[in-house]
């Protein structure tokens, strides 16, 4: 009897935000959802920057704005490409977003999450926590019926299962539907939480109340690797990070704690936490092999979203978006076939590629697919020789020492040609303008 | 039999943080858990469900979201959960506190049958006073067993518990008539990991929820803020350990040099030999 009344519409593995998403869109729409985690509570085990992106949530949960936990509104996005005492920004800050509905926050996972978890128990799905799903469970014919846990006792059963498990797919690698994932494609992230009170943040910053700003940097602070650095300003504390591919860090003997002490003593950084106390650190993997790295998606009663589909925009620093709108979208694929009476097999479920399609999260990808291979191969140009010579150019260019300007930009061409030679350049451009496409 | 567990939610103090501007302790945030000596007292009520066939009821006074550490002790294997909650409780001492959970004890006696065992862990880790225990007991005039290691027997026909109870000098083994009010000590036992079933079945259960009027409290005053006469003078942090590490000295054997170190350990705490020797006794004779 038991068992019978364990037969759920769907299992939802994972309560991160692509988890969430779906659990929150499936359950919303009256299906019978069940969520399993295997954290203490949705969050516990989620690291990101910060940066939620409104957007992806907004689709889901218009007025998020009210409730959820959220830091700053980003209003000023800075990127930078630093040698090692210097760095060259590109700074955009407008007040149009000091709009009535921001575009950008910056957020503390943690809490977010949970809120973001509130919401699925609220909408009506059961939320199974510290309980970790050890792989599917299959029929004869193949189809994927349920799942299995650490706990003792039956498996769980449904008619479809979403793999929202996270970048390393465990479950989905155990169960034969995807490979291990490759140390190229993903990234490993260090991140510290640095507090200080809201007036520090805010004068040096220049901010004024929620204002957040974004800086997102890339160069030799990686030494030589295929990474870049970050720091985010949340309401009293800032966020600053750093992360590399993991064949980078395997090649290089750097140890991702040796690249954020580096990056936080960095001249341009260091006076930006000077009297911070740190109070959390964190690591995680971020999927970064792009659009060619997105293992099997669906197959016969099961779908993958979020960080288990690889669905990083790396270029653009988005993740948690992507997660959510995949988890939304692969949610209304089972409502729409819930509805219908069909079965949730491979050939019905490909209808949820055919939706990703039609969004942002493919176009995007696809968009940018030869740039993950274009960066890791060249990582030695586009980490360290280009920002080495970006940053010698401004010195000699700003630096007033009688010397002719004329004679000033004949030296700037010069380093830049005997460094990377005007082939070299010209082919760096064409390779990036077509990967960029 | 019926065996009630009161359990604390407390922060998880490992993951607490001091506020670095005001130095007041930050809660937002902080995740929060069971009172990990509760968990002792709950594996114990557990081990006597499966062994005596007993309905164990998880009991806990707080807020709202300790619904939460009562929704995890039913994932172990209570079998109901009962939140005493409402706002009259806010700022309760041990005084307070055990009043209102001897309160809400009588209701639970009422609704679904007299305890024959109230547990308690031996404290809790925010407030570690050890007094809601014996508190509890006095107000319902319990038989009270504090710092218990281990229940050597319980006879339902006469009405008897037989514990042993740790204590500075060597191990007490101590019977007494039920209904009795345990005060589990730490390290006793191992908490379970309950099934699937019983996680599904915790996951959607109904918490019972009393407030102050629920459980017949008419007197608001022995509530709450009003009713602790605990006053916090001041808050500060230890000072730093002033005794010194020592350097044993050792040569020969490892036996010979295990020794040493014991013997060093012992000249220190003899206090400690004796429980030692006590245990070794009970294990071995």
């Amino acid at each position: 009897m038991a068992e019978m009344q364990d037969r759920f519409d769907v299992i939802v593995v994972g309560a991160g935000p692509s988890g969430n998403a779906a659990a929150y869109t499936l359950a919303k729409e009256g299906l019978n959802v069940i969520q399993i985690e295997r954290g203490e509570y949705s969050g516990s085990k989620n690291v990101q920057g910060a940066i939620l992106y409104a957007d992806a949530l907004e689709k889901i949960i218009p007025e998020f704005r009210e409730e959820a936990p959220l830091e700053r509104h980003v209003i000023e996005q800075r990127m930078w490409t630093m040698d090692d005492t210097s760095h060259t920004g590109m700074h955009y800050r407008s007040s149009d977003f000091n709009e009535e509905k921001p575009n950008r926050y910056t957020i503390l996972r943690a809490q977010f999450d949970k809120w973001f978890s509130s919401k699925v128990k609220e909408a009506g799905a059961l939320v199974l926590c510290e309980t970790t799903v050890t792989e599917l469970v299959k029929d004869l014919t193949g189809q994927v019926i349920g799942v299995r846990t650490d706990r003792s006792g039956n498996p769980i059963f449904a008619k479809v299962v979403i793999l929202a498990e996270g970048v390393n797919g465990l479950v989905g690698q155990r169960s034969g539907l995807r490979d291990e994932i490759a140390p190229e494609s993903v990234a490993l992230a260090v991140k510290e939480m640095h507090f200080l009170p809201r007036e520090t943040i805010e004068a040096r910053f220049n901010l004024r109340g929620n204002e957040g700003v974004v800086i997102e940097a890339m160069g030799t602070i990686t030494k030589g690797m295929t990474g870049t650095g970050f720091l985010y300003t949340n309401e009293e504390s800032i966020s600053v990070g750093i992360g590399c591919i993991v064949s980078d860090f395997a090649e290089s003997n750097v140890t991702p704690s040796q690249l954020l002490e580096a990056f936080k003593a960095h001249p341009s950084i260091a006076p930006l936490l000077e009297g911070s106390e740190v109070k959390e650190y964190a690591a995680h993997l971020i999927p970064e092999g792009g659009y060619k790295a997105i293992p099997r998606l669906t197959g016969d009663g099961w779908i993958v979203v979020g960080d288990a589909g690889q669905f990083v925009n790396a270029v653009h620093r988005e993740g948690s978006n992507l997660a959510m709108t995949t988890g939304r979208v692969a949610a209304e694929t089972v409502v729409a076939l819930h509805r219908r009476g069909e079965e949730m097999d491979a050939l019905a479920l490909k209808d949820y590629e055919r939706r990703l399609e039609a969004t942002f999260v493919m176009k995007d990808l696809r968009k940018y697919k030869g740039i993950p291979a274009l960066l890791h191969a060249n990582k030695g140009t586009f980490f360290g020789a280009y920002p080495r010579l970006i940053s010698q150019a401004m010195q000699t260019w700003f630096r007033v020492d009688g010397i002719d300007k004329k004679t000033k930009e004949k030296a700037i061409f010069r380093n830049f040609r005997e460094t990377r030679s005007v082939w070299g350049m010209l082919g760096d451009a064409w390779r990036v303008a077509r990967a960029w496409r | 039999m019926h065996i009630v567990v009161c359990i604390k939610q407390v922060p998880d103090s490992a993951q607490i943080r001091v506020h670095p501007v005001t130095n007041t302790i930050m809660r937002q945030g902080v995740p929060t858990i069971i009172n990990p000596y509760d968990l002792f007292a709950l594996e114990e009520a557990l081990r006597l469900k499966d062994t005596l066939g007993a309905t164990v009821t998880a009991l806990c006074m707080g807020p709202p979201t300790a619904a939460e550490s009562l929704r995890k002790a039913l994932t172990f294997g209570a079998d109901r959960a009962v939140l005493l909650t409402d706002r009259y409780f806010a700022g309760s001492d041990t005084l307070a506190t055990s009043y209102a959970l001897s309160m809400a004890l009588g209701k639970i006696g009422a609704d679904y049958g007299t305890p024959e065992i109230v547990f308690t862990g031996k404290q809790t880790i925010d407030g570690d006073t050890a007094q809601v225990g014996p508190g509890i007991a006095s107000r319902l005039n319990l038989n009270q067993l504090t710092y218990i290691s281990r229940i050597v027997e319980t006879d339902l026909e006469r009405g008897t518990i037989t514990v042993e109870r740790r204590a500075e000098t060597g191990t007490q083994v101590l019977a007494t008539k039920l209904p009795v009010l345990i005060t589990m000590l730490e390290a006793t036992n191992e908490m379970r990991r309950g099934s699937i079933e019983k996680a599904l079945e915790a996951a959607r259960a109904e918490i019972v929820t009393w407030s102050a009027a629920d459980v017949g409290i008419e007197d608001l005053a022995k509530c709450g803020l009003r009713g602790s006469p605990t006053i916090v003078k001041k808050v500060f942090a230890p000072s730093a350990r002033s005794e010194k590490a020592e350097m044993i000295e050792a040569e020969g054997n490892l036996e010979a040099r295990a020794n040493a170190v014991i013997d060093a350990l012992f000249a220190k705490a003899p206090a400690v030999e004796d429980d030692l020797y006590a245990q070794a006794v009970h294990h071995y004779v």
